[in-house]
């Protein structure tokens, strides 16, 4: 097996377990909070995470949002701070932190408003970031998540974080140091791009608990379409505030750990900080309240180069910006607002998709799978769709073709060939249905054996495409708004016409065409 | 040819009597032969030849673009103009050119108007003389007129007097007529300060009328692009051009009417003109308060009703002004770093010292002065003791107008300065933060209040020079406020400069006309002039 695809793509309910860490177990999880030593100092966690909102534009100005793009290809004056440019908001990510925020059943704030927070540094153009301080665009959320516990620890456990309040804020250029010729290089394509700052409240007690949060945090923004998610190109960024206490006494001093770019490391960052303060205080030393940066390589934490040191931010309010308003539903719109420049909380809601507890509920109810299997299933970006497809396409029961899924194709295939948009992973359940008679044979020796070559006429494909977004305004709506994962159920739509057999890269090309 | 409004001027084009190059080519000698006055920064002579030409050619076609075309005008220094520098008349930007315009010049531009150059100012529009800028202080053209030289016996070179500011070379360029219409930015009293003395009409809109996007700003929430031209329903006119909503400013607001002609006859007699008593200041001069009685006693004759009105909070408005002012300075100024734009030190030793000397070298004392205690003002600690507490006085202050007007006051008249502009000499006695909370003491309660404003001038003082009152109206009423200064414009009978403005070098004096022969002037404005 494939080492590194495993680390991505863990099979079975390893999902869950990848993330804890044999160093530093979760003391609460393994016995009862209220049963734990009194004496014993514990791990206090609170998350702030900060989400780039998956839109085309900057949250301000009109330049557009990619990764990896040339330096400072995506710069407006705005976004560099030229002098007398304002800030003008970009509608899309005030409805994607309206819909990140009702998920997260947080109260949206009828009437927020914008601060400007000062601080100098290179890749920061204008002096200030602009921010909610005072009264941000949502608050009170939970986030529930789920940790294996038990004897075997194959017990799923519910676990409830507080999510603080959900802010609108603009991202940070990037600085490059070159040490060596003593120079920093900035690249100004990130500053000013739209991000959702979740604030959790310190009620995590390990790094497999912010771990396992933060894995489902990531699930359900990406089923919502509102950020990628992705940690390792920055889309998440998570900073951990840790202390420790004795339960009953007041928290410790917190130090804030940064620079952590993958859920595994943020794990391991806490525990490693929780034991690091154990054992100073334990020492007789007392802990500072400092920033610290993760090193992945040494897996220790080590303290920043005083970027911040104890900073005055000067809030002001932003003058530029009248406060946001967001309605309730069209009827408490004022007469004579544009209905296309109102955000409407109503018409959100109506449109928040299938979010992953709920779906890991409905196949466990439906298929009569087990719990840890449908995180593995919803764990993977479009194994829930193939799981289906093939109980659609084959009269054996589910549960044994969950096994199968789990433990032999998502190991055998990576998932990477599932979920690639070049291969034919839509004819896996033919395919798989042809293996399962006869299991000497390869995929790609199946395929060839039965003909199950592409559709791949592209007049026949475009007929069959314009059915379907004729046929599904809702979705084509979804997708115009940013909501790109929505595509694949087109696409599904499309293959289901084709009884699978259209090339995938070609429809996907004509669905984009046609829902742009 | 010079000395008309637009309105005229714009006559003359249309009918042949000129052509848009010749004006133009006259505007541009004008502005050599006033160069002392150092009204501009910049001038654009080879764009404006080029415009003057399109010009030219669109009047020859019988299809100018509006009542604008082929008219000169000129744009203070702190709005930005695609490919011309913008300075901002500070070291920090001295040679820094922004690759978009403003607006509110793109507007004009629109329009046909011909961009004679960027006007001198005050530091990032931070003073209240035009004296403060890093290229030298820009002169009152009424210095050099007659009735200034005969009554004082004023030496020209050394007793100058200041156009107030910070728009001064906005006003100084109306004025001495190298600008049919200028740009200034009004934040406590910017336009209609150098407006007032410097004898030109000066508008300050309601906030949010017009747009600020491409306006350097000095106090966001306070800042309006302000109009200065020669007549009140030449103001009118640009206003009309000027006014409504942009895509790019998120705080302006769709104009109430789109507003074009004045009425020529406005009556009065169902207006109720509010006196606000606190505008009674100590250093009031008395020729400015019997200029503030004569317009009020011409009211009253004329059948309008004239009260005393009381905004009780005024006097804590400078003080609150100043605070709010300093704290966005502190946060608008923090951009200038010398990374992107701008001026950038030798200093490379670290970051922060290239920082720190970069602003050091790019500002002057005044802008770092303000940028030190606005942030004072916002530190943690110090927050809700000044700042938010001069927000709160803001709220009253705004409360005090909205009452004033609820009563049934249709609009305020008030001094726009304390008295008519001071010498050089003596102006720089105080230093700009005195200066500053004396001049713009009658007119930062509008910003703070959102309203628009207009001075009008009324006369010349006993040393010849200008002196204006201010009309304050409720918020989005611009229009009928220029309705009610076109009323005093047309009986107070103001003197215009034309012809001579008096070159540096030759010994002849001035000559004047009055050019609003009025018709029914209840009093002779202060001083004669010289033939009509």
């Amino acid at each position: 097996m494939n080492k590194q695809i495993s680390l991505l793509y863990p099979k079975a309910s390893c999902v869950i377990r990848r993330i804890s860490t044999p160093r530093a177990r979760c003391d609460s999880e393994l016995q009862p909070r209220a049963k734990s030593d009194p004496q014993q100092l514990v791990g206090v966690v609170g998350l702030e995470v900060h989400a780039q909102i998956n839109s085309n534009t900057k949250l301000f100005s009109g330049s557009s949002v990619r990764f990896s793009a040339p330096p400072n290809s995506l710069v407006s004056p705005f976004d560099a701070s030229l002098p007398g440019t304002l800030p003008v908001l970009n509608k899309r990510c005030v409805e994607a932190a309206v819909m990140t925020a009702l998920a997260l059943n947080c109260t949206i704030n009828k009437k927020s408003l914008f601060d400007r927070k000062h601080y100098f540094y290179a890749d920061l153009p204008a002096g200030y970031q602009i921010t909610q301080q005072r009264r941000p665009i949502a608050v009170d959320g939970t986030l529930t998540y789920s940790i294996l516990g038990g004897k075997k620890r194959s017990q799923v456990i519910r676990r409830t974080s507080t999510i603080k309040q959900i802010q609108l804020e603009q991202d940070s250029g990037k600085s490059l140091h070159d040490d060596l010729r003593s120079q920093t290089l900035i690249d100004l394509n990130r500053a000013g791009v739209g991000l959702m700052e979740l604030v959790m409240e310190p009620d995590m007690s390990c790094g497999e608990e912010a771990a396992a949060a933060v894995r489902e945090l990531q699930l359900i923004l990406q089923a919502l379409g509102t950020c990628q998610a992705n940690m390792s190109e920055g889309q998440l960024r998570v900073d951990a505030n840790v202390s420790v206490h004795k339960p009953g006494e007041p928290l410790g001093v917190r130090t804030e750990v940064k620079n952590i770019n993958s859920v595994r490391f943020l794990s391991r960052a806490i525990d490693y900080e929780i034991q690091r303060h154990i054992q100073v205080l334990q020492r007789g030393g007392t802990v500072q309240n400092e920033t610290r940066a993760f090193d992945s390589k040494s897996g220790e934490t080590i303290p920043m180069r005083d970027k911040e040191g104890l900073q005055d931010y000067r809030f002001m309010p932003e003058p530029n910006l009248p406060p946001l308003i967001v309605y309730e539903d069209n009827a408490s719109l004022p007469t004579g607002i544009d209905a296309c420049q109102a955000v409407v909380v109503q018409e959100i809601r109506a449109g928040l998709p299938e979010l992953p507890s709920i779906k890991r509920d409905r196949l466990v109810q439906t298929y009569g799978i087990l719990p840890e299997h449908s995180f593995t299933l919803v764990n993977e970006d479009g194994l829930v769709e193939y799981f289906e497809a093939v109980l659609k396409a084959t009269t054996k029961e589910p549960r044994k073709v969950i096994g199968w899924v789990t433990n032999e194709l998502v190991d055998v295939h990576p998932v990477c060939v599932l979920v690639s948009p070049a291969s034919p992973w839509f004819l896996f359940p033919q395919v798989f249905q042809e293996m399962w008679r006869s299991p000497g044979k390869t995929a790609s020796q199946i395929i060839q054996e039965q003909d199950l070559g592409l559709v791949s006429d592209a007049t026949q494909l475009h007929s069959i495409c314009q059915k379907v977004v004729d046929s599904h305004p809702v979705e084509v709506h979804a997708i115009r708004n940013g909501n790109k994962k929505v595509l694949n159920k087109l696409m599904g739509l499309v293959q289901k016409e084709t009884k699978g057999r259209a090339d995938p890269v070609l429809v996907r090309a004509i669905l984009q065409e046609k829902t742009s | 040819m010079l000395g008309l409004t637009i309105r005229e001027v714009s006559a003359a084009l249309r009918e042949g009597r000129i052509s848009p190059t010749e004006l133009c080519r006259k505007c541009l000698n004008r502005i050599k032969r006033t160069r002392h006055l150092n009204a501009y920064i910049a001038v654009t002579e080879e764009l404006a030849l080029k415009q003057a030409g399109e010009a030219e050619a669109r009047l020859l076609r019988g299809a100018p673009k509006g009542p604008l075309d082929g008219i000169p005008f000129a744009v203070k220094d702190n709005f930005c103009t695609e490919n011309i520098k913008t300075t901002c008349a500070s070291r920090m930007l001295k040679d820094y050119t922004p690759p978009y315009t403003a607006t509110v010049v793109q507007k004009l531009l629109n329009q046909g108007a011909i961009l004679m150059g960027k006007t001198n100012m005050d530091e990032f529009a931070m003073g209240a003389g035009s004296t403060d800028g890093a290229f030298g202080p820009v002169r009152n053209p009424w210095s050099y007129a007659a009735p200034y030289r005969e009554r004082t016996g004023a030496a020209p070179d050394s007793d100058w007097v200041v156009t107030g500011g910070s728009s001064g070379g906005s006003a100084a360029a109306v004025a001495s007529l190298t600008s049919y219409l200028a740009l200034g930015s009004d934040t406590g009293g910017s336009t209609r300060n150098p407006g007032a003395l410097c004898g030109v009409v000066a508008l300050k809109p309601t906030y949010g009328l017009l747009s600020r996007h491409g306006l350097i700003p000095l106090v966001n929430s306070m800042d309006v692009p302000g109009i200065m031209t020669r007549s009140v329903s030449d103001a009118a006119i640009v206003l009309g051009i000027l006014q409504g909503q942009d895509t790019r400013d998120s705080t302006t607001t769709a104009a109430p009417s789109s507003l074009t002609e004045l009425p020529e006859h406005f009556d009065v007699k169902n207006i109720c003109v509010g006196i606000p008593q606190e505008y009674h200041a100590p250093g009031l001069s008395e020729e400015t308060l019997a200029q503030w009685s004569r317009v009020a006693d011409m009211f009253e004759r004329a059948g309008a009703r004239v009260k005393r009105v009381s905004l009780p909070h005024t006097q804590h408005s400078i003080v609150c002004y100043h605070v709010l002012c300093h704290a966005e300075v502190a946060s608008n100024m923090a951009r200038f770093d010398g990374l992107e734009y701008g001026h950038r030190s030798e200093e490379d030793s670290s970051t922060e010292a290239m920082y720190a000397s970069s602003r050091h070298e790019g500002f002057n004392d005044v802008v770092r002065g303000r940028i030190l205690s606005g942030n004072y003002f916002l530190l943690k600690q110090n927050s809700e003791h000044y700042f938010v507490k001069a927000q709160r006085v803001r709220r009253l202050i705004a409360e005090d107008f909205k009452r004033a007007f609820g009563s049934g006051v249709d609009v305020l008249l008030t001094p726009t300065t304390l008295a008519d502009a001071a010498r050089y000499s003596d102006f720089t006695q105080e230093d700009n933060r005195t200066r500053s909370a004396q001049e713009d003491v009658f007119t930062q309660p509008v910003n703070m209040a959102g309203l628009p404003a207009v001075s009008v001038p009324t006369a010349l003082s006993s040393r010849g020079l200008p002196i204006g009152l201010q009309l304050i109206g409720p918020a989005l009423q611009d229009k009928k406020l220029l309705g009610v200064a076109q009323w005093i414009e047309q009986r107070v009978g103001f003197p215009s400069i034309t012809g001579a403005i008096k070159h540096m070098q030759d010994g002849s004096f001035d000559s004047f006309i009055i050019r609003h022969c009025p018709c029914e002037i209840e009093m002779r404005p202060v001083l004669c002039f010289m033939t009509c």
